[in-house]
């Protein structure tokens, strides 16, 4: 009996219950108050502006900038030490001349990331 | 060149992906500068679009090469042209115009800001909806009894079928259910990407299996148990070894315990190829003269360097220091240059000479430069980006440490040289052998 076809369509079946189960397992907001509309508006401005080309959030982006999972929460950086780099730019990252309510805007976005950040192992 | 070969669109694919090969690679070059000297050309191509200019047209490189692969076997296996020949011309339009107005968007600054395969998300559709024709199209060709279909077959319509899921995934965070959740978004994206990297190595593989079936002229070798046991064992890394990615993120931990389980099952594909070694040098004394078998060889030594890479950073415990360094980017390298693009370069020779519109003789010198050009720049490439990676391991303590940025950069500066020299070499050893294949397709009278 050739099980090729059969092994192919369990295996595909599997798959199908897996990826339902990535979606809604191990995923439950554990700050909900991180749901907000500036963070959704940070979100928007972070892809708009196409900060992953140079900023990792789990190891996912670019490199010629640092991850920013934690920079929000990490002792010694926090929201005024991203502030200032968003708002001036280095010789590496351009300025995008972004306003006020931009800028915190993308850190209420930084923000929420930082407070899923409960464990990395 | 034939006549009927170059009214087949199977062509169109594959010269459109050889120029999107060039100018991606030659977009990676502008970025690597930029690593080296921030100010490059940053006014026109600053690195957040020279990075998604080259890693989408060099993803492109490899679907457009790979689908006109498939566009070429597939009839002369099944002995019969395409169900729909308007659907594959059609595919080809869609895929022609939407790479234009993508490219457009990028100089002009509009951007979908996902990672890797990223495009404002209305250009989703018409791709999605030609994947759709192609799928379609695959599977109105082979109708027939699955079971007597050697293993390359299956093997793209795999990658048909799970391309089409992957890509779909990938967009599902304009749904707010994903969108909205941090760790849910990053775990699809991670998800979705991951096997879609899986699905285009089905296709590409596929293709290696087709050559070397008919290198070798014994159809049996792509019939065998054991080739269907790799086939399956590679089908479920597709589906479920994409979590090695995802240690860091706060999802569930089944999720990273299977992966973990599936990903070291790559072992076995390792003892496969040390098993096989002696047979593969015996093979490389008898065919090492033809082109097509050269990439192929050059593609194993790319699967064993890649492969042992890949198992290590799989480790949790090792994953921990290595994710988010530039070791991944050793890995990625490594395979959509060292591996896909090698083999895609071994599928239109063999299509190319075949068709007799290229002349090895006539081009032999130029053809063994760039090989080995490519091939030993690609290598310095790959040892300079492991070697920025164990740095950068080594400098944090924990995969979100930002400790001192600057001071790393200055650090890894000696890598960086390194890799945008490299890099130079990639870009010349492909120039090398891509544009007298380009060259044959733009002026098929001349001598090529």
């Amino acid at each position: 009996m050739d099980i090729k076809l059969p092994l192919f369509i369990s295996l595909s079946a599997l798959f199908l219950v897996y990826s339902l189960f990535v979606y809604t397992s191990g995923t439950e907001l554990t700050h909900p108050e991180i749901n907000n509309s500036s963070a959704s508006r940070g979100k928007a401005l972070w892809q708009k502006h196409n900060c992953i080309a140079c900023h990792q959030l789990y190891g996912l982006g670019g490199y010629l900038g640092p991850d920013l999972t934690t920079v929000i929460s990490q002792k010694g950086k926090g929201e005024q030490y991203a502030k200032a780099f968003i708002k001036n730019g280095t010789q590496r990252m351009p300025d995008f001349h972004l306003n006020e309510e931009e800028i915190q805007s993308i850190l209420d976005y930084l923000n929420s990331v930082s407070l899923t950040a409960v464990t990395y192992k | 060149m034939k006549e009927n070969f170059k009214q087949n669109p199977a062509l169109w694919f594959i010269a459109t992906g050889l120029l999107a090969l060039i100018l991606g690679v030659f977009f990676g070059l502008v970025g690597s500068f930029q690593y080296i000297i921030p100010d490059f050309l940053a006014g026109s191509i600053p690195f957040f679009k020279s990075r998604p200019l080259h890693v989408s047209l060099v993803i492109s490189w490899i679907f457009l090469a790979a689908i006109g692969g498939v566009y070429y076997y597939l009839p002369i296996i099944f002995k019969r042209n395409f169900f729909y020949p308007i659907l594959v011309k059609i595919h080809f339009g869609i895929y022609f115009f939407t790479g234009i107005i993508i490219l457009y968007c990028y100089f002009n600054g509009i951007f979908g800001g996902r990672e890797y395969f990223e495009f404002p998300p209305v250009l989703a559709l018409p791709i999605a909806i030609s994947w759709v024709f192609f799928l379609l199209n695959f599977f109105k060709t082979i109708r027939g009894k699955f079971k007597t279909f050697p293993v390359y077959v299956w093997m793209w319509m795999t990658g048909i079928i799970f391309f089409l899921f992957t890509f779909i995934e990938s967009n599902l965070w304009q749904i707010s259910f994903f969108r909205e959740n941090p760790v849910r978004d990053i775990s699809v994206q991670w998800k979705a990407l991951g096997s879609m990297v899986g699905s285009w190595n089905m296709l590409i593989y596929g293709t290696s299996f087709y050559i070397m079936e008919k290198i070798k002229g014994d159809d049996k070798i792509t019939n065998t148990r054991i080739t269907f046991f790799f086939y399956f064992l590679s089908l479920t890394n597709l589906m479920f070894n994409w979590g090695h990615h995802t240690y860091i993120v706060p999802a569930s931990p089944v999720i990273k315990n299977i992966s973990y389980i599936i990903s070291m099952t790559e072992l076995l594909i390792l003892f496969n190829i040390i098993r096989n070694w002696k047979n593969t040098l015996k093979d490389v004394q008898k065919n090492f003269f033809s082109l097509p078998y050269r990439f192929l060889f050059a593609a194993d030594i790319w699967i064993f360097l890649n492969l042992v890479l890949a198992i290590f950073i799989s480790i949790p415990a090792i994953n921990f220091y290595t994710h988010g360094t530039h070791i991944t980017v050793a890995h990625a390298m490594g395979a959509t240059i060292g591996i896909n693009t090698t083999l895609l370069f071994s599928s239109v020779y063999f299509i190319f000479l075949k068709e007799k519109i290229l002349s090895e003789e006539n081009n032999k010198k130029k053809f063994s430069i760039g090989f080995w050009m490519m091939n030993i720049s690609l290598f310095i490439f790959w040892i300079s980006l492991i070697g920025a990676g164990i740095t950068k391991a080594m400098e944090e303590n924990h995969p979100f440490a930002v400790t001192n940025f600057m001071g790393l950069m200055n650090e890894l500066a000696p890598f960086f040289n390194l890799l945008a020299i490299s890099g130079f070499g990639i870009f010349l050893g492909i120039l090398l052998l891509a544009l007298p294949l380009l060259h044959s397709v733009i002026f098929p009278g001349r001598k090529n």
